[in-house]
């Protein structure tokens, strides 16, 4: 046990090291997601989905009952059992192309009904559990499997910006933001906030990471951390977009 | 606690949909997942105007998969929840039909067939028997009722409830145009007066105490590492499907005893078929009808041994073949004839069930 190196509380000893690719952005995430959970005490109320893409992976990676669900329908799952189980505590994880393409019009009515629900998105720029296609947030001139001599912005569109959208579709009670495994933690300040947000029976929450993906990127160590933080920025500005007090002083005053 | 909706039993004259909504309320249900589509949507009308009443929930989802998956959700967290489609809307459902297959979620869903393929009509059709029976990526592990009468949707539908969580395999009442929005006289009761008792529901997920000390995670997951791994799981649902399905499988005969001319049909066909073989015998003929009241699993045995008897089978459905499929599977091998009689997407009568009968 003395080798394990300080793991979040909610995390599974058991299912540890986990399954991720080395460098891999989705454990970073899911390091700011348990130590969130811990710091607010919540792990007996939670109840996790993953999507299907490389989230998939964390099916069995926390304490706390988890429900795999299908590409896209995390959300909806989570919705439903929340709208079952109100007392319960439930976040949707998931990559960009299941928040973002096939299951985008789950994100888009989740928000704008303020399900009492936490979204957290990795968005890694690709598909990374299909090898690497492209994905609604592939970077401009970013070469993929699918867009192998670069995303063509004229033929295929700029990249997906999910919380501005989420930001402009939802009422005062969400909270937005987007974060960076570069900062875990400020992400994991985000995510605690984004969960009180739902505790506080508030609305809507919705983080997203940016995450690296080495596998699918053909990206060293240094190389990634630079995409992450140089290139992943430049497009996806890290902060909080929305907050449901920023909006109530706006109210008020 | 509110009181019960049903107290003892009522003669009613309703649309069969509305009769859905009677019977999800009398079957303690606590939430339905729904998007609009016609025919269903007097469902959803219904049950948004009672369910406050009684503390149940409903939620109008973004759409078809989302009225699915939702349900999903509100299944795992331990709630009796449904939802209600037809036609395209049917088709969107199917995915998370596999889900429930593959997680042995208790999943009801009702469906109530318009015409197709595409958009077709709204009206009436038989055409979604192989889609609710095998649709999606999967084996077909449900239990499917296909009702004919507003009496048997009402009793079918809290039937489906219990067989679901009892047996832990999505159900499926198929109903059809016709049944949601004609009017007919119906009892409805308190299922407790006749002696049903709800089958006891229970959270998959979210349950009380801390996972890793108090108890264990639970861990659900629809993906697998490896071909043997799958065949596993596969092979072990199979089972379990299987070893239900005689303790399921319902059918109905009319006159197949010494019937030489034995008519197929499912769902409102079978009144068609049932009035036809009163007049056909009437005439003299020998004939019988043969009704399959679950479509999955199918009663082939029972069925194989009314076809070795047989002269001719007429197999009558408002689908081109459907049914069909379903029969030539359960009797492969018989050397009875089978005739069809197909009328995809419209009605079919006894009396011209008669006439094509006497002219065969
Ligand atoms: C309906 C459906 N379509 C396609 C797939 C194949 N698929 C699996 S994961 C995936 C993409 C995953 O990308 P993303 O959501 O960004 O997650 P990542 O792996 O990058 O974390 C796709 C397309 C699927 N499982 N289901
Ligand atoms: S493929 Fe990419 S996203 Fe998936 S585990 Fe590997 S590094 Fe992570
Ligand atoms: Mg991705």
């Amino acid at each position: 046990m003395s080798k394990v190196p300080n793991m979040p509380k909610s995390w599974r000893v058991e299912t540890k090291p986990h399954k991720f690719c080395p460098g891999c952005g989705h454990g970073l995430v899911l390091k700011a997601l348990g130590e969130a959970i811990d710091e607010l005490n919540i792990q007996d109320r939670i109840v996790f989905g993953c999507d299907i893409g490389c989230s998939l992976l964390s099916w069995d990676f926390f304490n706390v009952d988890t429900v795999q669900t299908h590409h896209g329908r995390t959300t909806p799952v989570m919705t439903g059992i929340k709208r079952a189980r109100p007392d319960r505590i439930c976040i949707a994880y998931m990559g960009d192309g299941g928040g973002y393409a096939i299951g985008s019009q789950h994100l888009v009515n989740a928000a704008s009904r303020n399900e009492k629900i936490t979204l957290i998105l990795a968005n890694n720029c690709n598909y990374g559990m299909t090898g690497g296609q492209m994905a609604p947030t592939t970077l401009p001139g970013m070469k993929t499997e699918t867009s192998p001599y670069g995303r063509d912005i004229e033929d295929t569109g700029y990249p997906t910006q999910g919380p501005e959208m989420v930001a402009a579709i939802t009422q005062h009670k969400a909270y937005v933001a987007r974060g960076t495994v570069a900062n875990v933690r400020q992400l994991k300040n985000y995510i605690k906030k984004a969960l009180q947000n739902q505790m506080d029976n508030n609305g809507f929450s919705f983080v997203e990471a940016l995450a690296g993906c080495p596998t699918n990127w053909s990206t060293n160590a240094k190389d990634t951390w630079a995409f992450i933080e140089e290139e992943m920025p430049k497009y996806f500005k890290v902060g909080e977009i929305k907050t449901p007090a920023q909006k109530e002083e706006n109210t008020n005053g | 606690m509110a009181e019960k909706p049903i107290q003892g039993e009522k003669r009613v004259f309703m649309t069969g949909n509305e009769v859905v909504a009677w019977a999800a309320l009398a079957a303690d249900v606590d939430i339905m997942y729904g998007y609009p589509i016609t025919p269903q949507n007097e469902i959803m009308h219904y049950w948004t105007r009672l369910a406050p009443k009684y503390d149940r929930k409903f939620l109008q989802t973004e759409d078809e998969i989302s009225a699915g998956f939702t349900t999903c959700g509100g299944v795992l967290s331990g709630k009796r929840a449904f939802t209600a489609t037809a036609g395209p809307g049917n088709t969107l459902m199917q995915e998370a039909m596999t889900m429930a297959e593959m997680m042995r979620i208790p999943l009801v869903q009702v469906v109530q067939q318009r015409g197709g393929p595409s958009t077709a009509t709204v009206i009436y059709s038989q055409q979604e028997v192989t889609m609710t029976c095998y649709g999606g990526n999967g084996e077909g592990l449900r239990i499917v009722y296909s009702t004919g009468s507003h009496q048997e949707l009402f009793d079918y539908t809290i039937k489906a409830f219990n067989i679901a969580w009892k047996y832990r395999f999505p159900t499926c009442v198929l109903g059809d145009g016709y049944q949601a929005k004609m009017r007919e006289s119906l009892y409805i009761y308190d299922p407790a007066i006749k002696g049903i008792e709800m089958t006891n529901t229970y959270p998959f997920v979210g349950s009380d105490g801390m996972p890793g000390i108090d108890r264990e995670p639970n861990h659900l997951r629809n993906t697998y590492n490896t071909e043997e791994e799958l065949y596993e799981v596969v092979k072990n649902l199979v089972t379990e499907y299987e070893k239900i399905s005689p303790e399921v499988v319902e059918y109905q005969t009319f006159d197949t005893d010494d019937a030489e001319i034995v008519i197929i049909a499912h769902g409102i066909v079978t009144r068609a078929a049932q009035a036809a073989v009163n007049s056909l015998r009437e005439q003299g003929i020998k004939a019988g009808h043969f009704r399959p009241v679950t479509l999955r699993p199918f009663a082939g045995e029972q069925l194989r041994a009314i076809a070795k008897k047989a002269k001719k089978i007429i197999v009558a459905e408002s689908a081109q073949g459907q049914l069909r499929k379903l029969v030539t599977d359960a009797i492969y091998g018989e050397s009875v004839p089978l005739e069809n009689y197909f009328k995809p997407g419209q009605g079919i009568t006894a009396e011209e069930l008669v006439d094509y009968v006497k002219g065969l």
